[in-house]
């Protein structure tokens, strides 16, 4: 008996070493927020564990904290950057948790642990020029109670959190005419623009020295504080943690507003920022490779023609099937049309999210989503394509005693080829362009440059995604243009 | 004594009160029987349910109720197939598949039965020379044919497997008067010729005297009468018939 625990007992320990991560040549997953500064210290931890001689495989912009804490929980991702304020109000605003013991011990819960914090306090604060906050004298947010004229542009994040747009407007009693929610990158645009006057702010941002403006005293003591850490999964590779608890401390304010400065304002590639910081600081030499423009073009091109190609091959393999048996089982037909009809309601943006939990985070969950919206043209074609066929044509084909079999494979599908060949290419053309959705999901492709250039607010890089993606749009029709073209000689 | 020959003979045909309704009735017990080698032209005025007649001795409309028996075998689902193939259908217009030349609509179903292109080739040359079709019309699409070619196309499509039986809806319709008038005349030999059990279906009773040994007349899905031109104008089975004769108008009447 003693020995069948025994057993029983070793077998758990030798299937979760084997199963947990614990092989040192798989690629530590780091995954970043959408904003600068996450993907800054996202760079310098790549850099730090790279040093140290393991292999990485880094997520920028993945999305806002939901999408980051799931993939990390997920076990999507190894390691992320965070702040206590949103990890205590935001992710899990649901426990008591009084001070750090509580949170290291709730996250623990889930597998995860916390680094100590790096030493700045990035919280949020409300801010506006500093000529208009002193010709309407205003000090602190509730000052804003007496100009509900004033119209507010806030992050998109900022606006759905408790410890954002909605608490905030409780404790305040804010009850402004307008508030918008937009980029964050795009506020400080809106602000200097004159379109908005109140934006949420993060303290550390640069903008706020750049664009001369007041921050707004929190005179309620409302926002908590966000301490900088990194989230990583507790059964991460123990050799690794050194690389990422090296950090803590090591970070000040002003050092962190330079970075963010030196890439948002000054336009320097966030690896190189990361670099000089770990260089000057550390003594980590890091090696990094600044692509060129082609390449980095070559690099988009291929990952979004791979997006591209295998979500329509399929899409094509799948569909013409189901367009058949849409014509030819008639209990089908309403259910099946209808059904593809709603997968191309659904928002694209709202799709790709849904495809996380399924399938996790990168090209894959990018390609079930695209494939999904792929569907709807080509079944529809298919099946109309074989039911535009005349009643004569029908009719002479049963009465030549062919069978059924082969009256559609010789008869009816290559009388739908034009139209089913129309239905490739709308799909094909939807699919070049909300391909560009999947870098929202780490999946690459011509949407990477233009989530960056909405980062950076660069209308260059915006458009290095954007041109080829139209262009690559305008040549996907040309051929079928051209194929059409070709099967009507 | 019509009966009577009905009754000994066999017959390649046969009928036995078919009906069929859709939002009314077409059909009304409808019986005809048609002996092997015969023509029988079956008229009417347009609805009376003459086409829906033949399609479903074709097989591609299920009657309601009745039978249809085939070279003595009575209609199935899983005969079906096979005894299509001993029927050549001919319709008035577009019934050639418009991506295929037409030698590939004439080799579509003996390519399917397995035959060697020898004796696939062999054949297109009989019914090419028998329908007078140029042979170098044979790679061309539908499309590139006139009316004319593309009903001779349609002829030889129907006769590739050689079979006992020919059902033709109006299979002249559409074709203009100096062509018709050849077509009539080439369709009257071949049937002569080759001794084909043709139900033919047509609006015009000079085409329907001309091509066809006897004479169904059709009125409102129930064949009124049924005899050789000679006795339907001499003895007109009731006022619908004698009225239908009268309304064929001659052009030389005016002159």
């Amino acid at each position: 008996m003693r020995f069948l625990i025994l057993l029983l007992l070793s077998f758990c320990i030798f299937t979760n070493s084997s199963f947990g991560r614990v092989q040192t040549d798989e690629p530590v997953r780091i995954g970043t927020k959408t904003f600068t500064e996450s993907v800054i210290l996202g760079e310098i931890l790549k850099q730090s564990i790279e040093s140290d001689g393991y292999e990485t495989a880094i997520y920028k912009q993945l999305g806002g904290t939901r999408i980051l804490w799931n993939a990390l929980v997920g076990n999507e991702i190894d390691v992320y950057p965070d702040y206590t304020g949103t990890i205590i109000e935001e992710i899990l605003g649901e426990r008591e948790i009084e001070n750090r013991e509580d949170l290291i011990a709730v996250l623990n819960e889930f597998g995860i642990k916390m680094s100590e914090p790096f030493g700045f306090n990035n919280t949020y604060a409300l801010g506006m020029k500093q000529e208009q906050a002193e010709k309407l004298d205003i000090e602190s947010i509730s000052d804003l109670q007496n100009h509900p004229e004033l119209s507010f542009g806030f992050s998109n994040e900022f606006m759905d959190r408790e410890d954002g747009w909605i608490g905030l407007q409780q404790v305040y009693q804010l009850q402004p005419q307008q508030v918008r929610g937009l980029d964050h990158d795009l506020a400080y645009r809106g602000l200097d623009a004159g379109n908005i006057d109140v934006i949420d702010l993060y303290s550390t941002d640069a903008e706020i020295d750049y664009y001369d403006l007041k921050v707004l005293e929190d005179d309620k003591s409302f926002f908590p504080e966000y301490e900088a850490v990194f989230l990583y999964r507790s059964d991460i590779d123990k050799e690794v943690v050194p690389s990422i608890t090296r950090f803590e401390g090591e970070i000040s304010r002003d050092e962190m507003v330079q970075m963010n400065g030196e890439v948002k304002l000054d336009g320097m590639d966030d690896a190189v920022v990361a670099s000089r910081f770990l260089a000057e600081t550390s003594q980590i030499k890091s090696q990094i490779s600044v692509e060129g423009f082609w390449d980095r073009l070559w690099r988009h091109t291929l990952d979004h023609l791979y997006l591209v190609g295998i979500s329509l091959g399929l899409a094509i393999i799948i569909a013409i099937p189901i367009g058949v048996l849409a014509v030819k089982v008639q209990v089908l037909e309403t259910a099946v049309l209808g059904a593809v009809g709603i997968l191309q309601t659904i928002p694209s943006l709202a799709l790709l999210v849904f495809m996380i939990p399924l399938f996790g985070i990168g090209a894959f969950p990018a390609i079930a989503a695209l494939f999904l919206y792929s569907l709807l043209p080509i079944v529809r074609n298919t099946h109309s394509g074989i039911k535009t066929i005349s009643e004569p044509i029908r009719e002479s084909a049963k009465a030549l005693g062919l069978p059924d079999s082969l009256i559609l494979r010789k008869i009816e599908l290559p009388m739908a080829v034009p139209s089913i060949l129309a239905g490739i290419k709308t799909s094909a053309v939807i699919n070049v362009g909300t391909a560009t959705l999947g870098a929202l999901i780490g999946a690459g492709g011509y949407g990477q440059p233009i989530l960056t250039g909405i980062r950076l607010d660069s209308v260059p890089l915006i458009l290095e995604g954007a041109i080829p993606a139209a262009l690559l749009a305008l040549l996907v029709q040309g051929l079928f243009d051209l194929v059409e073209r070709w099967l009507v000689e | 004594m019509e009966t009577s020959r009905i009754l000994y003979i066999p017959c390649m045909i046969q009928t036995r009160y078919i009906s069929k309704s859709y939002d009314q009735k077409v059909l009304d017990d409808v019986s005809l029987s048609i002996e092997k080698g015969k023509t029988v032209s079956l008229i009417g005025p347009s609805g009376c349910g003459k086409s829906t007649f033949l399609r479903i001795i074709m097989g591609l409309i299920q009657p309601d109720s009745g039978e249809i028996q085939i070279d003595g075998k009575v209609m199935a689902s899983k005969n079906a197939l096979a005894l299509r193939r001993k029927m050549g259908y001919v319709i008035q217009s577009g019934g050639l598949f418009p991506h295929l030349t037409a030698r590939e609509n004439l080799t579509l179903v003996t390519h399917y039965l397995g035959w060697d292109k020898a004796k696939e080739n062999e054949r297109i040359q009989e019914l090419s020379e028998l329908t007078n079709m140029n042979p170098s019309m044979l790679n061309r699409k539908p499309e590139n044919l006139s009316g004319g070619q593309a009903q001779r196309i349609s002829l030889m499509r129907a006769l590739m497997l050689d079979p006992p039986i020919l059902l033709m809806d109006e299979p002249l319709g559409s074709i203009d008067p100096l062509v018709r008038y050849e077509l009539q005349n080439d369709l009257r030999s071949i049937f002569r010729e080759l001794n084909k059990t043709v139900l033919l279906v047509t609006h015009d009773l000079g085409e329907a005297a001309f091509l066809g040994d006897e004479i169904a007349l059709m009125k409102a899905g129930e064949i009124i009468q049924t005899g050789s031109i000679k006795e339907i104008i001499e003895h007109p089975a009731n006022e619908f018939v004698k009225q239908f004769v009268q309304a064929q108008r001659s052009p030389l009447e005016e002159y």
